[in-house]
């Protein structure tokens, strides 16, 4: 078991999210950084899609009750063992009575906690994933609080060696200014050409409102082709007949302030789409805090495609390398 | 003009029409059956929108641009006008001006088109109704097709089955309200939903529906199988309740008892097209038989 003598600003349950639901509204949730939550499995011989801890900003303060390996990846939240540093992205061991816990956020926001054999928490529709707008998996639904106890589970696949390490070249860095690929489309038709070309040119800044449901930014007022609008959509132009929002997809609530939809976002809606953010950068904007810039960049869906393998790839080596 | 667009590397997004109607919604519920029947591996969600539908696919197994290809041929292929829609007729208890969802109306005045009436006696106004009982009574005589689901788990997108002059239609919120009670029925653009559970929302607020469409604890008979009730294609007749019917069927509801009034249906296409006012007649005579 594992005791919860701190929660951190808002820790979940995750694994690989509650994937095939869409069509009736329900959201992945799951990992926001999924490079960071796959090798995080991989380093404590888990099954890859076993769930872990998703910490935000600020992280917990954790009393394990039993001996346990665990490993830390993600974004720099240094962690400690009975106040002692750690290293992340690195299979450590941990004793019963010992107490995790973490320094302030260095970089990125948010790291993962993997314990070999995983956190068992009743499965839902699938998933482990914790969903706190409707309240199901994870931890009775919601993020940890003070006092709550964690059990471990079995499923453990590999052996792993204490104090394995990832390689330094398969780390991800994290600054405060980011790009962020986008393929653009869905209703984009609806932007003028200008605004178009202005998504791209501005620097983007994140708002306080930036959660796993989605990240508002701030930069300048989008504006839309003029036209009567279409039956149903409803009156303001940013409005269309509601429609499916991809994951990972930027809407624009009348020209201000874009959105983007993340794992626990709504599944639709009436707001105009101009954008989606590609699946490897999902991980990127995992670790983007409020306050940072971000820059979209456009890519074609070849070069998308690309950069996909490129993780895979990465992913591969991981695997490789703890084999 | 239909648009194939890119949603990411693992989304294809395809608006059928930008504007709302029975045939767009017909034709995304006949391409997105036909490609479920398909039970193709390298796809993962299967989408149907109000106008539109959205597919999200493994990019490994299957590539962008052959989903697209897939689709297109469907498109040119699907005869949606004589397939079987195998649906459920359901009666949906609403308790409209109920107090729940007027203190919530209220308090959100100002972020409203016109703060110095209610929603329901401003969308009776609009839609040149003479009183707001006139606006319930036009929103609860005809039933509505699901047209779609989402926003958040088994809010249903319903679609009044009444030609399209006839149609009721309303503004969303100038700007969303934060906070919507769980159940309150709403109305915006041409869609009247339910929501769920409670959360932001932006449609205008009409009253409260009596019994749950999404029961994360499953007690009751209808969430047995599934934590969410709609299913797109269901055939949704709202009807008003008064606070004694409510309180009823609320108790129904925590005892776990409640049962929704269904009846399986089956229709096509034309049926509706050809003659709504009959269709609704005739949907409404087999519900209540």
């Amino acid at each position: 078991m594992i005791k919860v003598l701190q929660p951190g600003l808002q820790t979940t349950v995750q694994d690989i999210g509650r994937i095939g639901h869409y069509e009736v509204g329900m959201p992945p949730s799951g990992a926001m950084d999924k490079y960071a939550f796959t090798t995080s499995n991989l380093l404590v011989g888990n099954d890859e899609n076993s769930a872990v801890l998703e910490i935000t900003y600020m992280g917990p303060k954790l009393q394990f009750e039993e001996d346990a390996v665990i490993a830390i990846t993600g974004g720099e939240i240094p962690p400690k063992i009975n106040d002692e540093p750690v290293a992340m992205w690195e299979t450590l061991e941990i004793k019963g009575g010992d107490v995790l816990s973490f320094d302030f956020v260095k970089g990125g926001a948010r790291v993962y906690l993997a314990v070999r054999g995983g956190i068992d928490v009743p499965v839902i529709m699938e998933s482990r994933s914790t969903y706190t707008l409707c309240g199901i998996g994870g931890l009775d639904g919601r993020q940890l609080q003070e006092g709550d106890t964690l059990a471990i589970g079995n499923e453990a696949k590999v052996d792993v060696q204490i104090g394995q390490a990832i390689d330094a070249s398969l780390i991800p860095t994290y600054g405060k200014s980011h790009e962020i690929r986008v393929i653009m489309g869905l209703c984009s038709y609806r932007l003028t050409e200008e605004s178009k070309q202005k998504f791209f040119d501005l620097e983007w800044q994140v708002t306080p409102e930036a959660n796993r449901v989605g990240y508002r930014f701030k930069g300048e007022r989008l504006n839309f082709v003029e036209r009567e609008q279409p039956f149903g959509a409803g009156s303001n132009p940013s409005n269309v007949v509601d429609l499916g929002y991809p994951i990972g997809s930027i809407q624009v609530p009348d020209g201000v302030e874009p959105i983007a939809l993340l794992n626990d976002a709504v599944t639709g809606g009436g707001y105009v789409t101009i954008a989606t953010i590609i699946s490897t950068d999902l991980d990127k904007m995992a670790q983007i805090k409020s306050g940072e810039k971000v820059k979209f960049i456009s890519l074609t869906i070849e070069e998308a495609l690309e950069a996909r393998k490129e993780v895979k790839e990465k992913l591969d080596q991981i695997r490789k390398q703890l084999t | 003009m239909i648009r194939y667009e890119y949603g990411g590397d693992e989304f294809i997004f395809v608006e059928l029409s930008e504007e709302m109607s029975l045939e767009a919604n017909f034709k995304a519920m006949a391409i997105t059956n036909k490609l479920k029947e398909e039970n193709l591996n390298s796809i993962i969600d299967i989408c149907p929108g109000n106008a539109s539908f959205m597919i999200r696919f493994v990019p490994e197994e299957i590539h962008p641009n052959e989903v697209i290809e897939k689709l297109k041929k469907l498109e040119a292929e699907v005869s949606w006008e004589d397939m079987t829609i195998n649906s459920r007729i359901v009666d949906v208890p609403i308790f409209f001006e109920d107090p729940w969802t007027h203190e919530v109306l209220m308090r959100f005045r100002d972020r409203h088109q016109d703060p110095e009436s209610t929603d329901l006696e401003y969308a009776a106004r609009i839609n040149g109704y003479d009183s707001k009982e006139d606006l319930i009574k036009a929103m609860t005589d005809s039933p509505y097709l699901v047209s779609m689901i989402g926003f958040v788990p088994g809010l249903p997108w319903c679609y009044q089955m009444v030609p399209q002059e006839k149609q009721i239609e309303v503004p969303k919120y100038v700007r969303p309200r934060t906070f919507t009670p769980e159940r309150a029925f709403g109305f915006g653009g041409a869609f009247a939903v339910i929501y769920p559970v409670e959360g932001a929302g932006g449609y205008q607020l009409f009253g409260t529906a009596a019994a749950p469409i999404y029961e994360k604890e499953q007690r009751n008979k209808d969430f047995k199988d599934d934590m969410t009730f709609p299913r797109q294609g269901d055939i949704f007749r709202y009807r008003s309740v008064t606070l004694d019917e409510y309180n009823a069927i609320r108790k129904e509801v925590e005892e776990g008892t409640f049962e929704y009034l269904t009846k399986d249906f089956s229709y096509k296409p034309q049926d509706v097209l050809k003659d709504p006012k009959a269709f609704s007649e005739d949907v409404i005579r087999r519900l209540y038989a």
